[in-house]
């Protein structure tokens, strides 16, 4: 057997110089953060920027447990969560439903394909004050916008996925003796699988997106309203907190979405 | 022996909007109860357009296919079709993948099933009912799309240059071995190959198509004298060299 110096084979040395490789990508994603909060926490103690509009690391974790002691935080953080997750839901379904409808008729689709276009690339931002003359401030503008955001992409990529199905996959359908709705659950749907997953993980953020347009507009609660009060009332460190907490939240939802799909993977054996 | 399949005349044209291609002309021929008859044509002829017809995938423009069942109905036979790949769904067990087409026509009886479990057990397939189909060699794949096909009981048997995606070294044992199958069982089959030899060495009979618009040039019986059951033994038949140079004047000649 071919060793490497004197005690490994070569698999073992492939295996030692692989682990060592994304243990050095870890520790370089964490010295950035580390460098940055170091940078940030030094720079605004020496004054070069200024502490009142730049806030600083201790300073939000001062606010983040100022929030914590008087409970509101977990109120703002789990509305927003609460929101964001109705949203993707909808938008799930809805444009499943709807992509599901456009594969099946291809005269639909073809009549609607410039309307999804131009809906899609509408900023759908723009819309939010419409949503709130037309149903109120409340959590429904805010799921609605939410949704607003997501969906026509949604429904383009559904969409978009179904037709990428091989088409002799279909034909097999039919020479077993299937008609159009064999050939959507036992080949398209299944087949579309992956790319279901991965627009829900683009979804997700998405909804989250529209959901703080929402809660700018519209909320007395959660971390949108947070964030506008607090630029309001120039208490910068809520609003930097507000931000971090967002970022950690958005995170989170990729990373269940990317546990889902792993799973699932491993389970169809693709 | 009965004909199980007969075609009268069949035309069959492709309509784009720069205009008609003609793909099938005047096609007649039929087809004896447990007969293997080979189709064979320059490429692009449309041999797999007239196995859709016969599959009852395409409606022909022209002509009629006339069938006679053993029991005297009309009713169309029942058709098993073979791709060009397996396509096994990656998604499914190797078990799940064969009875697709029984789940697809809510055939999941017992009987069925128990002749599903026999033909897995007999083509060695019992150890990998439970494997994806990217753990199976490209033979195994060919021998569970097979089952697949044989699950809903066809009377005859189509398939579309069925080896065509596999290695010449595989080709040969697979389509062998298939065919070899496929004859156990008793079946009607009409198979479509670029493949001379693979022709001559599989068929009954031989079906010369020409270029398009197709028409059919010739019927060629074969009648190869066999040593023993090797996949090479149709090749190596004293008749072999004689039918091949026949196929391919045919086939080269305007």
């Amino acid at each position: 057997m071919n060793k490497h110096s004197g005690e490994l084979t070569m698999q073992e040395y492939f295996i030692t110089t692989h682990k060592r490789q994304r243990r050095l990508i870890t520790s370089y994603r964490f010295l950035i953060m580390l460098f940055f909060l170091i940078f940030w926490e030094v720079s605004a103690d020496l004054g070069i920027i200024d502490s009142f509009f730049f806030s600083s690391p201790s300073r939000v974790v001062l606010q983040f447990i100022k929030l914590c002691a008087d409970g509101q935080l977990f109120r703002h953080i789990s509305i927003t969560l609460w929101e964001t997750i109705i949203s993707f839901l909808l938008v799930f379904i809805i444009s499943l439903a709807l992509s599901t409808l456009l594969w099946y008729s291809t005269k639909l689709s073809d009549v609607l394909e410039p309307y999804l276009v131009i809906l899609n690339s509408l900023p759908k931002s723009a819309l939010a004050p419409l949503f709130i003359v037309w149903l109120g401030t409340g959590m429904t503008t805010i799921i609605v916008a939410g949704i607003s955001v997501a969906l026509f992409g949604s429904i383009i990529s559904f969409y978009t996925g179904f037709k990428q199905c091989d088409p002799e996959k279909i034909t097999l359908i039919y020479t077993l003796g299937g008609k159009k709705g064999a050939v959507f659950c036992k080949v398209v749907l299944p087949g579309s699988l992956p790319t279901l997953l991965s627009t829900s993980k683009v979804n997700i953020g998405l909804a989250l997106v529209g959901v703080i347009i929402g809660e700018f507009l519209a909320a007395r609660q959660g971390l949108g309203y947070l964030i506008i009060y607090g630029s309001q009332v120039f208490q910068l460190n809520l609003v930097i907190t507000s931000v971090i907490i967002l970022c950690l939240i958005a995170f989170g939802f990729y990373k269940a979405i990317q546990g889902i799909e792993y799973r699932l993977k491993k389970k169809m054996g693709s | 022996m009965q004909n199980i399949l007969e075609l009268k005349n069949i035309g069959y044209a492709y309509h784009t909007l720069q205009g008609e291609t003609k793909a099938l002309e005047n096609i007649s021929f039929h087809v004896k109860e447990g007969e293997f008859v080979a189709i064979v044509g320059p490429s692009g002829c449309g041999k797999s357009t007239l196995l859709s017809i016969i599959a009852g995938l395409l409606e022909p423009e022209e002509g009629t296919i006339l069938v006679n069942n053993p029991d005297g109905s009309l009713h169309y036979p029942r058709v098993g079709y073979m791709l060009q790949r397996d396509h096994l769904l990656e998604w499914r067990s190797i078990y799940k993948n064969v009875i697709l087409g029984l789940e697809i026509n809510h055939m999941m009886t017992e009987e069925r099933l128990s002749y599903v479990n026999q033909l897995l057990f007999d083509y060695d397939l019992d150890k990998f009912r439970d494997k994806r189909p990217s753990e199976l060699s490209g033979g195994m794949k060919q021998r569970a799309a097979l089952i697949r096909t044989l699950a809903l009981d066809p009377q005859l048997l189509l398939l579309d240059e069925p080896f065509s995606a596999l290695d010449y070294q595989t080709r040969l044992m697979v389509s062998a071995d298939i065919c070899h199958l496929i004859r156990n069982t008793g079946k009607t089959m009409i198979i479509i190959t670029h493949d001379l030899s693979e022709a001559i060495s599989l068929a009954d009979r031989i079906i010369i198509l020409s270029s398009r618009p197709s028409i059919v040039k010739k019927e060629m019986e074969i009648h190869l004298t066999l040593q023993d059951n090797s996949p090479l033994a149709a090749r190596n038949a004293p008749e072999f060299s004689g039918y091949f140079n026949q196929l391919w004047e045919e086939l080269t000649s305007e």
